[in-house]
């Protein structure tokens, strides 16, 4: 039935209530400055950039010719039709596609068969496995990179990886580029699959592949047409998380790509945004959120029907192994051998050539030194004017602004990320939930390069009148970003933790007489704690391993460690540039542990 | 102690019109019962008193004090309203003990400490959970953290005790104990209380009223026997009663004020004083003849006012018996008490008592002539 529109005389009392009614609800009021804080910094900033590739900057003006601030389509026409749009659009989104479509047909089928192996076959030491799988995503992709240079560097860029210096001959096209990108990318991206179809595999009652057995299939038939067609599309989605990833990815492209000049979107962005033409770098971004929308929004689509029974039967469903037989042994040797090289070896030939005084000299007593983490200036053995890391102030001050930015980034995403996550279960189905919700998904389509760029667009020039001050080059800027593109990830973990406490709690407060505030502090907030803690871990996480968000805000007063071991990389320092990723690593590795004693899920994080 | 007044509330989610029209008034000390399927509007009101929901239309009065005002846009905080509420899922705070769960409410209320005290113990006693007292809600089975939301509401001397389905988690034998305890409870207190509950069973043993809901409307308010003997449509003596009650086709039509029925239990012929306000078609009209299986009884011999019949199934249950007959083309229940048996296509008599009949208008569905 319609609803009936009633007329109602105009009365004061009424709208006073009414007014009153808003006003003396406190949720309301932070309902209503979220969706303002929300709105500056995600819609405005977006704007924003859009808004400033279609106006003239000071430093183009001669080439455009009319006045700073006009209205102009030099950056498109440059971008889309120029003289060099081969060069600087549609060659490098030719790799970005390249690059993203190898890493999706390499990671995709190996975390998904790890994923199968773990939960369903009956594997010896699966709960090992199962943990040490999830490592190396732990491990930064540009740090990948950094020990796949360790590995296969040749004469190209100086110094010989291990490889070389064994005398084995390493071809360009296997030390840098496409190969070396869709490797290094596809040994970290195999987690998304690896997360996505191990818990879908888990949801998934058991009895319903007994079935499959009890009429009369076999083993590969259960496989190819019940197993795989319920978690297909957990898989589908992990193609999306890892092309929409692969695709904006800087630091791997950057440490892999640009010494043979080969360019991603990602890595071209960059280029123009530090050096100019800054309209066109922003037009590129622009190019690279509209391909993660694209690609997002047409798996949505796609798979939008049948995602409703990926969790079909996960009511405690009984999970039983599936015999491997034969094939344990090479299934075993295999897994055995993944491990060995996604984790142990490149681990270990980062480790040794931090000792190393040469690169691929080998690990002769002679070639070994501890320079590269305490050595003085005067010691070195050949020129370098950096003292070794533990000497040199500039680390300390990295090791400072990691830790600093970590935590300070963190807690105020996780707290930001339980308040969007309170708001939009408490307002399902209604207008502002939903808002929220899409408001806050923003900055995940953004690679990082991209979502980072808009910011320095946004906050590089005073905005509001003076009333916010211009933050480029400050600490400020590069928190405020982090947060903000950690907001996705931070409010999911808010909303499943928000999930879990009951309106029935708050309402009995309510009924009981506690105003908003001692709900909350009484009731939401004790019950909240444990996943605001395992939530923050995971933020911590994810921001201390962050190389491409920050790179382009970076400068020496602000860099982290993962922006010191990257510039390091760039300048040939490759040990230093090695025992800093191996500090970061440390550093993951510990709050990972830490994490999981508050039983935080790594699964959960994206 | 309260009386409550609905006065026109309607309430919408978006399009949907989920309460409508609802008017009804709950007298001091009722044990006022909302009864119907799920999805027909009756845990929405209970929140819609308890000031958890906002109607858009309507007022709301309890003891003539105004509490909702949906002209005026005004509603009282569910905290001002003198009323303390249930849950369906008891909504105990994971994270506080069984006493700090009894005493938040009081504490918010500032209450002296004393005063807290005997307020906490006293509705302990009760509900007969005194040993649990330091205990956290998991700690507790199902029956007793039922009890303890109970204590919690009570607690705070509420006017107006507002239940939601609490029963229905609990096993079927914890069920029958709390029903005799929520009527102890109701006696002790003297409160009001509504009751929502789908279990015609809770609503019969336990009100003195009952309100039967159907798609948002409330389609009757009467007391239990009432409503037991006198549905006032089909949906509802369908759905009052277990086993089901017995509907004969047959035809009706007014003679000289007086209401003469056809069908297979034979001819009747009922007076006026027996007919409802229903208005009567004109002429000859088909009808619904209405007998509760408990009515018909059975005998092995003829006599005055029987009718012959034939067995069709006897279905012996220890302490009753249900046995399906067949009178020419229709079919009926009658329930025995205690153990009967009876031959399969046994031919045998049944005495339906006419004052226990009633007549229902096969096309408006609704009551015309009432039982005694």
């Amino acid at each position: 039935m319609k609803r009936k529109n009633v007329k109602r005389p105009f009365s004061k009392t009424r709208l006073k209530n009414q007014i009153l009614n808003v006003v003396k609800n406190p949720f309301n009021m932070i309902v209503a400055v979220s969706m303002v804080i929300l709105f500056c910094l995600i819609v405005i900033p977006l704007l924003q950039m859009i808004a400033s590739t279609f106006t003239a900057a000071k430093g183009e003006i001669k080439r455009i010719g009319g006045n700073v601030g006009d209205f102009t389509l030099y950056y498109w026409k440059y971008l889309l039709v120029g003289k060099l749009a081969g060069a600087t659009l549609w060659g490098p989104l030719k790799n970005s596609l390249v690059v993203g479509v190898f890493t999706v047909l390499v990671s995709v089928p190996l975390g998904s068969v790890l994923g199968w192996l773990v939960v369903r076959s009956d594997l010896p030491g699966k709960k090992l496995i199962g943990m040490l799988v999830v490592i190396p995503y732990m491990i930064p992709s540009w740090c990948k990179a950094l020990s796949w240079l360790a590995v296969f560097r040749n004469k190209t860029s100086g110094s010989l990886g291990f490889l070389a210096g064994m005398g084995i001959p390493i071809p360009d096209w296997l030390a840098y580029g496409p190969v070396a990108i869709v490797l290094c990318m596809s040994l970290h991206y195999y987690a998304f699959s690896y997360i996505h179809v191990s818990s879908a595999l888990r949801s998934i009652n058991s009895e319903l592949e007994e079935m499959g057995e009890i009429c009369g299939a076999n083993k590969v038939q259960i496989l190819k047409s019940i197993t795989l067609p319920l978690v297909l599309p957990s898989i589908l989605s992990a193609v999306v998380m890892t092309l929409s990833k692969a695709i904006g990815t800087y630091g791997v492209a950057a440490n892999l790509g640009s010494r043979i000049g080969y360019f991603t979107l990602a890595t071209k962005m960059k280029t123009f945004i530090n050096g100019g033409p800054q309209g066109v770098g922003f037009a590129m971004s622009l190019v690279l959120i509209s391909l993660a929308a694209l690609i997002i929004f047409s798996n949505q689509k796609l798979i939008g029907v049948r995602k409703s029974y990926a969790t079909i039967g996960g009511k405690g469903g009984r999970s039983n192994e599936m015999h491997l037989g034969k094939a344990k042994a090479p299934l075993m040797a295999f897994l055995v051998l993944f491990l060995f090289f996604a984790m142990v070896a490149p681990m270990f030939v980062l480790v040794m050539e931090t000792f190393q005084v040469t690169t691929g000299n080998g690990y002769a007593l002679s070639n070994l030194t501890l320079y590269n983490w305490i050595g003085a200036v005067d010691e070195a053995e050949r020129y370098i004017s950096y003292p070794g890391i533990f000497r040199n102030p500039e680390f300390g001050k990295a090791v400072w602004n990691t830790i600093r930015l970590t935590f300070i980034g963190s807690i105020i995403t996780a707290l930001c990320g339980q308040f969007l996550g309170y708001i939009s279960t408490r307002g399902r189905g209604k207008w502002y939930g939903s808002t929220t919700e899409q408001l806050v998904f923003i900055p995940y389509l953004m690679s990082g390069v991209a979502f980072s760029s808009m910011y320095v667009a946004m906050f590089s020039q005073p905005r509001l009148g003076g009333l916010i001050p211009s933050l480029y080059g400050t600490f400020t800027l590069i928190v405020l970003t982090s947060v903000v593109k950690h907001f996705p990830f931070a409010s999911r973990s808010g909303t499943a933790n928000m999930m879990q406490i009951a309106v029935e709690l708050e309402e009995a407060a309510d009924i009981n007489g506690a105003n908003f505030w001692q709900r909350m502090g009484k009731i939401v907030l004790p019950l909240a704690k444990n996943g605001f803690i395992s939530g923050f871990m995971l933020t911590f996480i994810s921001i201390a391993k962050e190389l491409d968000l920050i790179i382009i805000m970076m400068d020496k007063h602000t860099q982290t460690m993962s922006y010191l071991a990257f510039t390091y990389s760039q300048e040939g320092l490759n040990q230093m540039a090695d025992a800093i990723s191996v500090c970061v690593l440390l550093f993951i590795l510990v709050c990972y542990i830490i994490a999981n004693r508050f039983g935080a899920d790594i699964g959960k994080a994206w | 102690m309260s009386r409550i007044e609905l006065k026109h509330i309607d309430k919408f989610y978006g399009d949907n019109h989920v309460l409508r029209d609802i008017n009804l008034v709950i007298e001091d000390g009722d044990f006022m019962t909302l009864l119907g399927p799920s999805g027909c509007g009756k845990t929405t009101t209970l929140r819609v008193v308890s000031g958890l929901e906002k109607p858009q239309n309507g007022v709301m009065t309890i003891d003539g004090v105004e509490m909702i005002n949906a002209d005026l846009a005004y509603y009282a905080e569910p905290s001002k309203r003198g009323l303390n509420l249930v849950f369906q899922s008891y909504a105990l705070w994971p994270h506080m003990t069984v006493r700090e769960n009894i005493a938040f409410g009081l504490k918010i209320q500032k209450l002296p400490k004393a005063e807290i005290e005997k307020r906490l113990h006293d509705s302990l006693r009760m509900m007969r959970i005194e040993e649990y007292i330091d205990r956290y809600p998991n700690e507790l089975s199902g029956g007793q953290q039922q009890r303890v939301a109970i204590a919690r509401a009570v607690a705070s001397n509420p006017k107006l005790l507002l239940l939601d389905e609490p029963l229905s988690n609990l096993d079927a034998r914890l069920r029958i104990d709390m029903r005799s305890e929520l009527q102890r409870i109701h006696r002790e207190l003297g409160t009001t209380i509504i009751y929502v509950t789908h279990d015609q069973v809770e609503a019969l043993t336990m009100s003195t009223k009952i309100a039967l809901f159907k798609k948002g409307e409330l389609s009757q308010v009467a007391s239990p026997m009432e409503l037991y003997m006198n549905p006032i449509d089909l949906e509802a003596a369908d759905f009052i009663g277990n086993p089901r009650i017995n509907f004969l086709e047959g035809t009706a039509v007014l003679q000289n004020q007086e209401l003469h029925v056809r069908s297979e239990l034979g001819e009747h012929v009922f007076s006026a004083d027996d007919m409802t306000d229903e208005p009567i078609p004109e002429g000859e009209f088909p009808c619904v003849v209405a007998i509760r299986p408990e009515q018909v009884q059975i005998f092995e011999e003829d006599g005055p006012g029987r009718l012959p019949v034939t067995v069709y199934a006897n279905q012996p249950a220890g302490s009753e018996t249900l046995v399906s007959l067949q009178a020419g083309k229709s079919d009926f229940l009658s329930k025995q008490i205690g153990l009967a048996h009876y031959e399969i296509n046994q031919k045998v008599f049944v005495q339906i008592p006419p004052e226990k009949i009633n007549i229902y208008d096969a096309k408006s569905t609704r009551l015309i002539k009432r039982a005694r």
